[in-house]
């Protein structure tokens, strides 16, 4: 535990995905804090997913690209330096000369400066509308351009992408999703040559010919025509020529090694610092990792050799032994839709290899595994189209298949899971290098329970994500091989999941709590399982949530239809829908606040929430809210809470549809629904989306068109931005998309679950969910649509019901034995000319109390 | 008001009538005032009546009346509203202190006679 007094100075030079898993890497295992780290980032942002960069096309912001949490970055021992490179390396002094004009003194430097994207050396590069493709500013630049040229010249764009590889496909993909009409030009016979063989290519070309996208292979473009300093056209050297309005360069990538050729430090023939096994240069003090190392005479291109390489150096530097094992260059990637991957000796180089291939043009699928010339011992293999094998066969890769090879080929489901063979040391996670021994010891020895465990313990699946169908299928046969049922338990008194009871008491007609106990579970239940069944009745319509024996199922909030505050009061919240509310409501509100002592604070959902409520006056307080008109908010259910709206093109300069409108009609047609979490909605009238819908479960946002539809947005402790669900809707397959998809949730997801990790753990996750609202993939729309039509004509206010009912007013008595009688531990002081809660030390001075809450002027 | 009986175990023990039986709901809690101190009354399911503090010792407020009534295993349970530490009904302690020091609540014995539901406290306590 002796913590080393002053600690060595690492300085990492380079932001990318690798830096930040050294930094990650030493953090996390350097205990004794021997190394502090400063970063270099020539980003103006944190390491950030540059792999999924193309997202950002999709609808997902630059937030949504970073990498892990923030905590890194709060680490006292890491310095992350944002928008700064680094211009000098002396090495003779050991310091880093940085764009800031500052020296930093370094014990070791590790260089971690990625590459350049590589541009054509034709004529003509240099035009306005050429991109290249690496950054995410060069994302968004392109973005811009784009948008603004398409609105200035009124005509739908033309675009080509040089470079048919791994990433012109990612290009051509973003310009796809920007609507321009795309030609991919490759200078090979094929597109993705260094991944897949002619075969491959073939069908690949199919798969996005298909997509409408056009694919010209074998043509070397000569130059980039231009009027007016922009891109006009481009000419081949077959003396064919293409009109087009923006270029992507995505012909490779240089390594960025001029810190190295400036210091006199080694590179290799095609650039590169020259590193051995453990990732050292010449120099003991420095080291190279990631795109910009040449390691085995090669750069390599691929995250994660990087990561290996990072984790080498983590190691090194605090004395560890690592070497680099060799590059997996094995890829799985979903290009424009199509999946594709590539493993192993994907082209049969080893002599005597034998090939199985499937080719069906018709289901648009190519299939291949190269085989050892005994047909037994897989050696590689490419997938395109379908590439749901690769997760069971990379790890296989130099090992016995046993069976039929053309097995694996199969459809998916009609293959065997080779899981349970799968020997120890295979590498099922190759970007955190996790084998298939650590996944099942991490089950057997350091008892994890079910996939986030493993996942947090051995971090498998938690970069690219590919490998987890494989990671929880070894999961699962581990806990079962050690007689653990895999538990999705409600609680001590239930053996279901919340879905799999909704499922039984729906399916059953069970109504009341006792019944349901009695068939399903054990004992009189809990604080867990009481409320999770409260809901599902009152999910399912069996009436008031205050009836007779559902009252005891109930939360405090949802027994007295009012939220609990800190010292034992309640709040009050009328729903206001969509924000839009009336004067005469406004000073009604503010009259009872008044009458009652209430402190008053506007909420973000757009409503007026009213504290400090003894549980005596609730009755009296809703009495009068209910006279004049207003209802439960439901801000104390698990339920819709608001649906929050901008103003709309009623008013607004720049709306493009009536959200307030549409946001009144959604609340009023969602409020009172039950469901396993809060459900928040939110209405923009434009993109501007200055209802912050995205940060919603369910957010609109309207388009000259119609409306946009994003679902699994969330803020709270783990915030979210909701995913596009459907676009340009009219409000009529809006509102059933809802419909559908909320009643989806409320049956399916677990307790506590929201939205977001709802669409996350669902199998197939966004596209599932998708398939089921949208094309009734299950055969359960119309039991959807049904289900909520009942929900919306049974709807009545719990409050008005709850005070035309006297039975329900008697839960409202402060005491059994003097219902009336305030209790006298409450004690309020004033602040900015309201009351609030006293604290310890003002109860205890005593003189500061004010009467607050317990005075009410009036009824 | 109140009907003072004493058993061998309830030395020096003070009785209150609080409420009839019916006024208590089945697996729900009410507060009650018994010689100005708040008391927390739970009937459970088999009409057992249950009385502990009313303070929630985790939060400070007068709440663990409207806490959820429940069992584990065998021992009827009522977890807090506020911060949801189960106890136990039978003896005050606190049987899930959710991740704090754990606190136990401070019970009171009851007698329920023809309806009529009773709270004692110990002597010197209350004013009676």
């Amino acid at each position: 535990m002796a913590t080393d007094p002053t600690p060595r100075q690492l300085v990492v030079v380079g932001g990318g995905m690798v830096a930040r898993r050294l930094v990650d890497a030493l953090r996390s295992r350097d205990t004794d804090g021997r190394w502090a780290v400063t970063l270099l980032c020539e980003e103006p942002r944190a390491p950030y997913d540059r792999v999924a960069l193309t997202s950002y096309f999709t609808g997902r912001d630059p937030e949504d690209l970073a990498l892990g949490g923030q905590e890194l970055w709060d680490d006292p021992l890491v310095t992350l330096r944002r928008g700064v490179a680094a211009t000098a390396v002396d090495r003779t002094e050991q310091t880093v000369t940085t764009s800031d004009g500052r020296t930093l003194p370094y014990d070791s430097l590790v260089l971690a400066t990625g590459s350049y994207a590589a541009v054509l050396p034709v004529p003509g590069k240099e035009l306005r509308g050429a991109f290249v493709y690496r950054t995410i500013d060069d994302v968004a630049d392109l973005r811009t351009y784009v948008e603004q040229l398409r609105t200035e010249l009124g005509r739908p764009l033309r675009g080509a992408v040089v470079g048919g590889g791994l990433l012109g496909l990612e290009a051509a993909g973003a310009l796809t999703a920007l609507e321009v009409g795309t030609t991919v030009v490759e200078f090979a016979s094929r597109l993705m040559p260094l991944q897949v063989d002619d075969g491959g290519g073939e069908a690949l070309r199919r798969l996005i010919e298909a997509l409408g996208v056009t694919v010209r292979t074998g043509t070397a473009t000569s130059k980039i025509a231009g009027r007016l300093g922009r891109v006009s056209s481009m000419e081949f050297a077959d003396g064919d020529r293409l009109d087009v309005d923006v270029v992507v360069f995505a012909v490779g990538v240089r390594p960025r090694d001029e810190l190295a050729r400036e210091s006199g430090l080694a590179v290799g023939e095609r650039g590169g610092v020259v590193v051995d096994d453990t990732c050292a240069t010449a120099d003991p003090a420095v080291w190279a990792v990631g795109e910009v190392a040449c390691i085995g005479g090669r750069t390599l291109g691929l995250v994660a050799p990087g990561y290996t390489m990072a984790e080498i150096v983590a190691d090194r530097l605090l004395g560890g032994e690592g070497t680099f094992p060799g590059a997996d260059l094995s890829t799985k990637l979903k290009l424009l839709g199509v999946d594709v991957a590539s493993f192993g000796d994907a082209f049969a180089t080893e002599p005597g290899s034998l090939e199985v291939v499937i080719s069906d043009p018709v289901a648009g699928v190519y299939k291949k595994l190269v085989m050892s010339d005994d047909a037994r011992t897989l050696r590689g293999g490419i997938l395109v189209g379908d590439a749901s094998a690769y997760a069971a066969l990379r790890p296989m890769v130099g090992r016995e298949l046993g069976g039929d090879p053309a097995a694996y080929l199969l459809p998916e489901g009609a293959a065997p899971a080779p899981t349970a063979d799968l020997p120890e040391d295979a590498t099922v996670c190759s970007c955190n290098n996790v084998t298939a021994g650590a996944i099942r010891c991490s089950v057997t020895d350091r008892g994890c329970t079910d996939l986030t465990g493993v996942k947090a313990c051995t971090r498998a699946g938690t970069s690219c994500g590919s490998c987890l169908p494989l990671v929880k299928r070894l999961v699962t046969t581990e806990l079962e091989k050690s007689g653990v049922t895999v538990s999705n338990a409600l609680c001590e008194h239930f053996e279901l999941s919340r879905a799999q009871l909704f499922d039984v008491v729906r399916v059953q007609g069970l109504t009341t709590f006792s019944e349901i106990i009695a068939r399903h579970g054990l004992g009189r239940g809990c604080d867990i399982c009481k409320p999770v069944i409260g809901s599902v009745l009152a999910s399912l319509g069996t009436g008031h949530i205050l009836e007779g024996e559902r009252a005891t199922l109930q939360d405090t909030n949802d027994h007295v239809m009012a939220n609990l505050q800190k010292d034992g009061s309640y709040s009050v919240v009328p729903r206001i829908p969509g924000g839009e509310i009336t004067p005469e409501g406004l000073i009604v509100i503010g009259e009872v606040a008044k009458d009652f002592g209430l402190y008053t604070k506007i909420t973000g959902g757009q409503r007026i929430d009213l504290f400090g409520a003894r549980i005596e006056q609730l009755p009296r307080i809703w009495k009068r809210l209910v006279d004049a008109g207003f209802e439960s908010g439901h801000a104390y259910g698990k339920s819709l809470r608001t649906v929050k709206s901008c103003v709309g093109s009623t008013w607004c300069r720049y709306g493009v549809q009536d959200s307030v409108g549409l946001a009144i009609a959604l609340e009023l047609r969602y409020r009172g629904l039950r469901s396993p979490h809060k459900i928040k909605l939110g209405v923009s009238g434009c993109a501007r989306e200055c209802a912050e819908a995205r940060g919603k479960d369910v957010g609109v946002i309207a388009t000259d068109n119609g409306w946009n539809v994003y679902v699994g947005g969330n803020g709270g402790f783990t915030p979210r931005h909701a995913q596009l669900l459907a676009e340009d809707l009219d409000t009529e397959t809006l509102v059933r998309t809802i419909d559908r998809f909320l009643m989806y949730y409320v049956r399916t997801a677990d307790r506590l679950q929201r939205t977001a990790v709802w669409v996350e753990d669902h199998e197939g996750g966004l596209e599932a969910i998708r398939a089921v609202v949208l094309e009734d993939s299950l055969g359960i729309g119309a039991d959807l649509d049904e289900a909520m039509a009942g929900h919306v004509e049974g709807y009545e206010d719990e409050w008005a019901a709850a005070l035309d009912d006297p039975e329900k007013l008697l839960r409202f008595g402060s005491f059994v034995n003097a219902p009336d009688q305030p209790d006298d531990t409450l004690a309020y002081v004033s602040e900015r000319g309201q009351a609030r809660p006293a604290t310890e030390s003002e109860r205890s001075g005593g003189g500061v109390l004010i009467a607050g809450t317990t005075l009410e002027v009036r009824r | 008001m109140s009907i003072e009986t004493t058993a061998a175990t309830d030395l020096g023990v003070r009785w209150h009538e609080i409420c009839s039986l019916k006024s208590l709901s089945r697996e729900r809690g009410a507060a009650a005032l018994v010689a100005g101190r708040q008391v927390a009354l739970f009937r459970t399911f088999d009409d057992r009546v249950y009385a502990v503090q009313q303070l929630d010792p985790f939060s400070g407020a007068n709440v663990m009346s409207r806490g959820i009534v429940g069992t584990r295993g065998d021992v009827p349970t009522v977890a807090s509203p506020m911060y949801k530490q189960v106890f136990d009904l039978r003896t005050g302690s606190c049987l899930d202190p959710v991740g704090k020091e754990p606190h136990s609540l401070q019970t009171f014995p009851v007698h329920v006679v023809d309806d009529v539901v009773s709270v004692g406290l110990p002597g010197g306590q209350g004013a009676g």
